[in-house]
Formats: structure tokens, C-alpha cells, sequence
């Protein structure tokens, strides 16, 4: 079986800076993967040269087989890779359903109609709505996104990212900044995903319950290298990981 | 849904202000007015494309005039060199369309990929370069003396003409209330609020600027040669920067982003403009009726950023906020 996403010798340099250096890994269609990692050690740059905001300097990216790293940020979309943004990145002038919507458009490959009103795609409205019940945004639908809480702009994030159906997707952090009380319902929300078995997930995160409670392996990124990559039980032991990032702060679950 | 309410509210008001124009010719003689109504259904025309790119793409152009300028001049050419018929207006139109086509979609190709503020340089230079060529091509355009020409009967005859122009301004205004709810033109709104968001969900932005400045130009060259008929006279200054501040003046004064605010912004722009140049015989300083509208542009940036139409549906909102208020007060008192 061929991995749905694989990258070879991947690195990006910024000047004299390797933000991604030499990584490798291959990832299996409808595992949950999690990428951990202090601030700064690359993980949105990665997942920026996955997504093709980024051009790789060396190295290659493969989608499903297929050799990717040359295609558009649209090109990789369509394909089937979606991803959300850790600064949380809406269209804020416009309604919560509105922002789903255009979710839904988009894989539902409605690019040029410009002879008929959005209204008469009733079946669109109805999926974002959906999306918009599995995301805990309901009633929200007429909000404008620029006025979401905090908590829900991450929600919606999410709910953009379910509506382009990707079969693949990259959360990068998408509890950050949140207060405590909303971190429960983003989480339920990742859960559902991922108890649906249909999606490929890598998740950049920060909180280790969430990640340890999720993840089918999980892959440590420092100074822009692969420090290690494996079960959740093994990285926990890993002790270059406790010295590196973990640094014994989490040493409940080495227990 | 309260924002498809407010936009069909619009509509109906639009469309009733319509029918009344139409019979005003009938009821009310008035040659001066009648101009005045034409130049602004023309210049609601030019204002509307405007607004497509403005508005809702969030494109910057300070070339605009040039589709205006193509516009014009090929109905203006088309009329002196062949007969007044009205055969030769269709095609000088169609020439127009076509030409300002090609025009926008190699400007777009051009220049659609720079960021803002180069792109909003390079159309004003790109418009100039129009301008210059018109002055230099006087076996064509006679330059800015310009020229006058016969235009056909059916035309001359200002209610014909007025009618015409106010049945156009009604079906571009619908036209693009449809286009704006149309799939297509929400990517557009999209592309406005967030461009790497919208490249992110799958669309290729390039194209829906490329297709939306071409709409723009096509309509925009619509208008210039409705104007050079308007005229029966044509010089350089239709290729001028004053067309684009016009088009400018009146999307930001009647609310961008509104298609509505383009008529209305024409409507106070060319009735003041009529108003100002007639308290010039009070004093000099009215003939530099530009001066007012710098200010007024300045006012209107300053306490309405988002136009007549944005202030008026602010004052709603809250009205109908206070409203809600009182009731609950009710409920609970
Ligand atoms: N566009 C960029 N230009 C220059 N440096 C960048 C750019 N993007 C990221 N970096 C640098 O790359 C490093 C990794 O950043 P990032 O991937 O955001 O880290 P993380 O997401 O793991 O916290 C940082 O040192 C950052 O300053
Ligand atoms: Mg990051």
C-alpha cells in the first residue's frame, strides 16, 4: 500500500536558516498522526511546504503516489489535501455560514456559475449548516466571522477545513490561544473526525493529554529535523525527546 | 435572512425610481434635466463596473478611463468615417466590447499578479499611455481639439436617447445584483476579504480577476460610447485621470461595494457638478468645482468610510437594534 502523504530529504532554507532540514516520513491513509515540537522548531513551516504555501528548496513532497512538489497551493487542494491556519485565517466581513459555504462551493466545484444566485444551490447551504452542528457553531450561522469569539474563529477554522472534504488533513494548533473552557469542545470536534475513519489527520499541537489520548504515532520536530518518530509510548520514553522538548514535564506518562 | 432583505429592499426602491423616470420625460419637460439624468445613467453605468472591481474584487485601478476612452472613441470613429446609421452603432459597439476585452484581459494577464498598490501604478501609467497615444494619433483622433460627428436621428432625439440609457443603467444594475449572488461572484467577494484563504479552499484567484476586470472593461466601454453619443463630440479627455476620479468619487460617495451606491454616488456627483457650475456667477472660485469634491471626498472618508448606502444601513441596524431592545426591556420589565 502506497502512503498517502510521503516527503523525501524535505527542507526549506531562509537564508542561512534550515527552518525544515532533511525530513523524511511516509504516513498511512486514516492514521492519526500528531507533530510536537517547541516554538520555533518548524512545524508550520512543514506543514506550509505540504500545503504549497511554501516552495521547498530541496526535496520532494508525494500525495498519494504522486509527486506534488511543483503543484499550486489550488492544484493540491483540489486534490485532496486540505489544512487550517494556527493564526486563524476567515474571511471576516462575511457571515459563519457564508465562510462555510464557500467551503462547500469550492468541493463541490462550483467555480464559474455566474448565471445563478447562490440561493438556488439549496443543498449547499444545508451541508455548511451541518458542518457548522458538528463544529458546536449552531446559531451562529449569521454571525459575522470578524465578530466570532476567539473559541468559535477556531471552530469555524475547523469547519471550513470539514467542508472542503479533503481526504487529508493538516490541523496546525487549533486550540491555540484558546481559553481553557473551549480546548474541551475543539477536542470533541477532532475526536468526531477522527472516530468517522474516513480522514488522514496530522495535528500540530502543544497540549500532550489531547495529543496522547489521539494519536496513532506522533513525530518530534526540532531545529527543522525529525528527532523521533513513533508510537505514543515510545516517544514518551524517547530520552533525547525528555531532553529535548518534553524535559520532564510530562513525566506522568512515562509512568 | 436579513442581508438578502436589505438587498431587495434596494431593488425595489432602484426599480420603482426607475419607473418614475421613465414617465418623467412625459410629465415634465425640462432639456436641461433630461441631460442631466442621461449623463448620470451613463456615468451610473461607468460607476457600477467600477464598483466590480473595487467593491467586491478589491482590485485598485487607476486606469479605468481607458475602457471609457475605447469606448468612445470607437463609436465616435465609427460614426465620422462611416454614415450616422444605426447599423454603425451596433458594431462601433461591438468593436468597443471587443476591444476593451482584449485591453483588460492583457492588462489583467499583466498586471493582475502585482500586489496593490503596484497594480493601482501601473493601470494609471497603462491609462496614460491611451491618453498620450490619442493626443499623438491625430490622423485618428484629432488629439485634444477633438472632433464632433453625426449620430442617427433615432438618437438625436434626447428622449430616445434618455429612455436608451435609462433601460441600459436598469438591466446592468440587475445584471450585476445577479452576478453578485451568483456563485461566482461570491468567490469574487471572497477573494476580497481574504485572497490566500480563497487560493487555500481551491480557487484559482488569477482567473476570477482576469474575468472580472474584463466584465469591468466591457461595461465601462459601454459607457464611454454611450457618453461620445451623448456629446456627438470626442477628444482626449475621455482617456484622462478625471474619468477614473469620477468613477472613483462616486463608488466611494455612494457606498463600495453596494452596486445601488454607484447610481447614487453618480446621481449626487453630476447634480452637484450641475449645481456648483451654475453658482459660478456668484463667484470664480465655484468653477473649480473639483476642489468641492475633494472635500467632500475627504468628508466622506472621514465620517462615512462605507458611503451614503453603508451610513443608511448602519442607521437602520441600529434602529432596528433599539427596537429589539425596547422589547425586551418589555419582556422582562
Ligand atoms: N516566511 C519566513 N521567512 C523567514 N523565516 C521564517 C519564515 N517562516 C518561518 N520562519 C522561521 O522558521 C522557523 C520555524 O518557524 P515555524 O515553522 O513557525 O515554527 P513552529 O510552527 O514550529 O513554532 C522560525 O525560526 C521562523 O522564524
Ligand atoms: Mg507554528
Amino acid at each position: 500500500m502506497t502512503s498517502i502523504i510521503e516527503t523525501k530529504n524535505l527542507g526549506i532554507s531562509f537564508g542561512n536558516h534550515k527552518a525544515v532540514d532533511q525530513v523524511n516520513f511516509a504516513i498511512d491513509e486514516h492514521q492519526f498522526t500528531s507533530i510536537i515540537g517547541p516554538n520555533g522548531a518548524g512545524k508550520t513551516t512543514l506543514f506550509n511546504l505540504l500545503s504549497g504555501q511554501l516552495k521547498a528548496t530541496n526535496g520532494d513532497i508525494f500525495f498519494c503516489g504522486k509527486n506534488i512538489t511543483k503543484c499550486s497551493t489550488v492544484e493540491r487542494t483540489r486534490l485532496g489535501m486540505g489544512r487550517s491556519f494556527q493564526l486563524t485565517n476567515v474571511f471576516p466581513n462575511l457571515t459563519t455560514l457564508e465562510n462555510v459555504r464557500l467551503a462547500v462551493q469550492a468541493q463541490k466545484k462550483i467555480y464559474f456559475q455566474m448565471l445563478k444566485s447562490v440561493f438556488s444551490y439549496k443543498d449547499h447551504s444545508e451541508i455548511a449548516k451541518t458542518i457548522l452542528k458538528t463544529t458546536l457553531l449552531v446559531n451562529k450561522d449569521d454571525v459575522l466571522a470578524k465578530n466570532l469569539s476567539h473559541g468559535d474563529k477556531r471552530k469555524l477554522e475547523l469547519a471550513m477545513l470539514l467542508a472542503l472534504d479533503t481526504k487529508l488533513l493538516l490541523l496546525d494548533e487549533p486550540t491555540a490561544g484558546m481559553s481553557v473552557e473551549d480546548v474541551p469542545a475543539i477536542y470533541e470536534v477532532i475526536e468526531r473526525i477522527k472516530e468517522e475513519k474516513t480522514k488522514t489527520i496530522l495535528l500540530i499541537e502543544h497540549k500532550m493529554d489531547m495529543i496522547m489520548n489521539l494519536s496513532d504515532r506522533i513525530m518530534v520536530l526540532f531545529n527543522g529535523k525529525l528527532l523521533a518518530d513513533g508510537a505514543p509510548k515510545e516517544i514518551i520514553a524517547n530520552e533525547t525527546v525528555q531532553s529535548a522538548y518534553l524535559g520532564g514535564l510530562y513525566d506522568e506518562y512515562t509512568a | 435572512m436579513r442581508v438578502s432583505y436589505e438587498n431587495k429592499l434596494g431593488s425595489i426602491i432602484f426599480l420603482m425610481v426607475s419607473c418614475l423616470l421613465i414617465v418623467f420625460p412625459l410629465v415634465y419637460e425640462d432639456r436641461n434635466l433630461l441631460i442631466i439624468f442621461t449623463q448620470i445613467f451613463i456615468f451610473a453605468i461607468f460607476a457600477m463596473s467600477y464598483d466590480i472591481l473595487l467593491g467586491f474584487t478589491g482590485i485598485i485601478s487607476f486606469g479605468h478611463a481607458m475602457f471609457f476612452g475605447i469606448g468612445a472613441y470607437s463609436m465616435s470613429i465609427f460614426m465620422k468615417r462611416f454614415e450616422p446609421e444605426m447599423l454603425y452603432v451596433f458594431l462601433a459597439l461591438i468593436v468597443g466590447v471587443f476591444l476593451s476585452a482584449i485591453v483588460s484581459y492583457v492588462v489583467g494577464l499583466l498586471t493582475l499578479r502585482l500586489k496593490t498598490h503596484y497594480y493601482a501604478m501601473l493601470t494609471l501609467a497603462l491609462a496614460n499611455l491611451f491618453y498620450v497615444g490619442a493626443e499623438k494619433w491625430r490622423s485618428l483622433t484629432e488629439g485634444a481639439d477633438g472632433f464632433t460627428f453625426r449620430i442617427p436621428d433615432f438618437l438625436r432625439e434626447r428622449v430616445n436617447f434618455y429612455l436608451i440609457t435609462l433601460v441600459l443603467m436598469v438591466l446592468v444594475y440587475f445584471a450585476l445584483k445577479l452576478f453578485i449572488q451568483s456563485p461566482f461572484g461570491k468567490v469574487l467577494v471572497a477573494i476580497k476579504e481574504n485572497e490566500q484563504r480563497t487560493e487555500s479552499l481551491g480557487f484559482n484567484i488569477l482567473y476570477y480577476k482576469i474575468i472580472a476586470s474584463i466584465i469591468a472593461g466591457i461595461l465601462a466601454s459601454i459607457a464611454g460610447a454611450l457618453y461620445a453619443i451623448s456629446l456627438r463630440f470626442v477628444n482626449t479627455s475621455v482617456f484622462s485621470i478625471d474619468i477614473t476620479l469620477d468613477a472613483l468619487l462616486m463608488t466611494i460617495i455612494g457606498g463600495v461595494g453596494t452596486i445601488i451606491g454607484a447610481v447614487i454616488g453618480s446621481g449626487v456627483i453630476e447634480f452637484s457638478h450641475y449645481w456648483l457650475t451654475s453658482l459660478v456667477k456668484l463667484h470664480w472660485i465655484f468653477e473649480r468645482w473639483i476642489i468641492f469634491f475633494g472635500i467632500l471626498y475627504i468628508l466622506t472618508v472621514m465620517f462615512f468610510p462605507k458611503g451614503i448606502v453603508g451610513a443608511l444601513t448602519a442607521l437602520k441596524r441600529k434602529a432596528r437594534h433599539e427596537k429589539k431592545h425596547d422589547q425586551s426591556d418589555k419582556m422582562t420589565g
